[in-house]
């Protein structure tokens, strides 16, 4: 789904990331981890083509990322669920419309029973009406997991999605993840979250990258 | 907990098949609070000056039409001779006038006609056969026109005493000023066009700029740039067609109420719109709802362009 090649990134100059050589297939799971700035966000951005790369290559669904239009991304985005670090909301929207904001943006809407029952899951219904930045830290990641599935992707990248939830929601966010994963989606999430990694693997086949040296490498058996 | 009951594909597999075509996208951008107000009253102010615009317009072009129609079409021939050589004369310039390309008819007035004419400024007992006055010969031109000056030439050679007066010493200025003034009308009314454009171009790439945040955000979950630019677009053209509206409609009841004065009341009388001239001003608010159309559209994509 989404392939790199000899690929490196610099915000000013220095690489962050260097000759980066990865795919992530259709159906598989990964963890990416790293140490705080080691550019795991960057990794991200560059999957769904907010940044390009500064040499090698990003294919994004079939498409090199350098020479996709405007519309390409517009479109490949749609296919692309992604939970951001800092979620990204329009402040000026009450949450369940920036939750189907993907749907309104292609022309489409959802059943309220659906939405209803999403908010449900992510337990965000009463807060339904409220606007994000009347919002705890951990509400915002639950409601950006909503938005980020709503359109049902083909891809699902998560930020730390789980960095201010306590136990039982990260688990509830991790059985949902692993649920799109078993019907085909492909993941990546990035956490420092050790134990939500053991979690999983204990029920999927999920795979750890590292990120060290501006290198990503598949992290072993030990974890 | 009820989580545990939730089945992620059974909700994802309903959204997908529930998805249908939505109409009320005008939300993602958010309200400008009052510099909203501003397009519409910058629409309207533009709108009330364009009616005027056209009304001055109208007139003067009704003004310019009137003079040159009613008056280019007569001179008049002033036969000033002895007593005695007077009938000969008279005879000499109607030869001259009939042989004369572009001339319909001439004729030359009684002097019944001739005291009529005076009556207003001297009374009605007015000695006119005995007094030297000079005699009066109407000239009826067709449409194609006379060359005046190979006619006085002539004139000139024929009848010593004739001078040929075709009312072009006044008459010129005075439809060409309306001509002038028309034209001025039409030429206001496209600066007021530009105008609205330009401040309609400010304010859209204005909202743009300060909206980058929101346009992010939009592009993050897959928004074109042709959906968010529609937006913005689709908010400004409607602000600009309410702001016009309003503008147009004042405008319209402005004129209307202008104190109409008679007839004798020359320029000012014409001022307003009449019969079908009344439809022109509706013209302004869709002219304002596609200015404003284009204006933002341009700015979007301008702005949408820079925004990386
Ligand atoms: N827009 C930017 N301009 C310049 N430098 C940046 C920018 N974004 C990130 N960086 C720098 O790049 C490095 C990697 O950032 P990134 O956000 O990818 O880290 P991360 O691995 O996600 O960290 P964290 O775990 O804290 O989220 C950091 O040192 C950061 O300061
Ligand atoms: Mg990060």
């Amino acid at each position: 789904m989404i392939a790199f090649e000899g690929v490196s990134y610099g915000y000013d100059g220095g690489n962050l990331l260097s000759d980066i050589n990865l795919r992530l297939a259709a159906g598989s799971f990964h963890f990416l981890t790293g140490p705080s700035g080691a550019g795991k966000s960057t990794f991200l951005k560059l999957c769904y083509a907010e940044l390009l790369p500064k040499s090698g290559r990003v294919t994004i669904l079939d498409k090199i990322a350098t020479s996709m239009s405007r519309d390409d991304i517009a479109f490949a985005r749609r296919r692309i669920g992604v939970v951001h670090q800092d979620c990204q909301f329009l402040d000026h929207l009450p949450v369940d419309e920036n939750i189907v904001l993907p749907l309104t943006v292609s022309g489409q809407f959802a059943e309220p029973r659906d939405l209803r029952e999403l908010m449900d899951w992510v337990s965000l219904a009463p807060l339904a009406r409220a606007y994000p930045p009347q919002l705890s830290g951990g509400e915002r990641q639950r409601a950006a997991l909503a938005r980020a599935v709503i359109m049902g992707p083909d891809v699902i990248l998560a930020d730390e999605p789980t960095g201010n939830l306590d136990w039982d929601m990260s688990l509830r966010l991790l059985t949902l993840l692993m649920e799109l994963n078993r019907m085909g989606k492909t993941v990546l999430v990035a956490t420092h979250d050790m134990n939500l990694i053991r979690q999983a693997k204990a029920q999927v086949a999920a795979r750890v990258l590292r990120i060290s040296g501006r290198r990503i490498q598949l992290a072993g058996a030990d974890l | 907990m009820p989580a545990a009951r939730f089945r992620p594909s059974h909700v994802i597999a309903a959204l997908r098949a529930n998805l249908t075509s939505d109409g009320s996208a005008d939300s993602i951008v958010p309200p400008s609070g009052h510099t909203a107000w501003l397009t519409t009253f910058t629409a309207g102010a533009m709108a009330f000056l364009a009616v005027f615009a056209l009304a001055l317009a109208l007139a003067s072009g009704r003004l310019a039409e009137r003079w040159s129609d009613a008056l280019e079409r007569t001179a008049t021939v002033r036969l000033s001779a002895p007593q005695d050589q007077i009938d000969l004369q008279i005879q000499a310039v109607l030869n001259v006038l009939q042989t004369t390309p572009g001339i319909a008819s001439a004729r030359a007035l009684t002097t019944d006609e001739q005291r009529a004419l005076l009556a207003p400024w001297f009374g009605p007992d007015l000695p006119v056969d005995t007094l030297p006055l000079p005699r009066l010969i109407e000239v009826n031109e067709d449409s194609s026109g006379y060359d005046s000056e190979g006619l006085r030439q002539r004139l000139a050679a024929e009848a010593p005493g004739a001078v040929l007066d075709d009312h072009t010493r006044w008459r010129k200025p005075l439809a060409i000023a309306a001509q002038r003034l028309r034209l001025l009308g039409f030429l206001s009314i496209a600066l007021i066009t530009g105008a609205t454009a330009a401040m309609i171009t400010l304010a859209a790439s204005a909202a743009l700029a300060a909206n980058a945040g929101v346009i992010k955000v939009l592009r993050l979950v897959g928004a074109r740039d042709g959906y968010i630019a529609a937006a913005f677009v689709r908010r400004f053209t409607l602000r600009a067609l309410a702001g016009a509206l309003g503008g147009t409609a004042a405008g319209m009841i402005a004129v209307s109420i202008l104190p109409a004065a008679d007839e004798a009341g020359g320029f000012l009388t014409g001022l307003g719109f009449q019969g079908w001239g009344w439809l022109m001003p509706l013209t302004l608010p869709p002219l304002a709802g596609i200015v404003a159309y284009f204006a933002t559209r341009a700015a979007a994509h301008r702005t949408l362009t820079e925004l990386t």
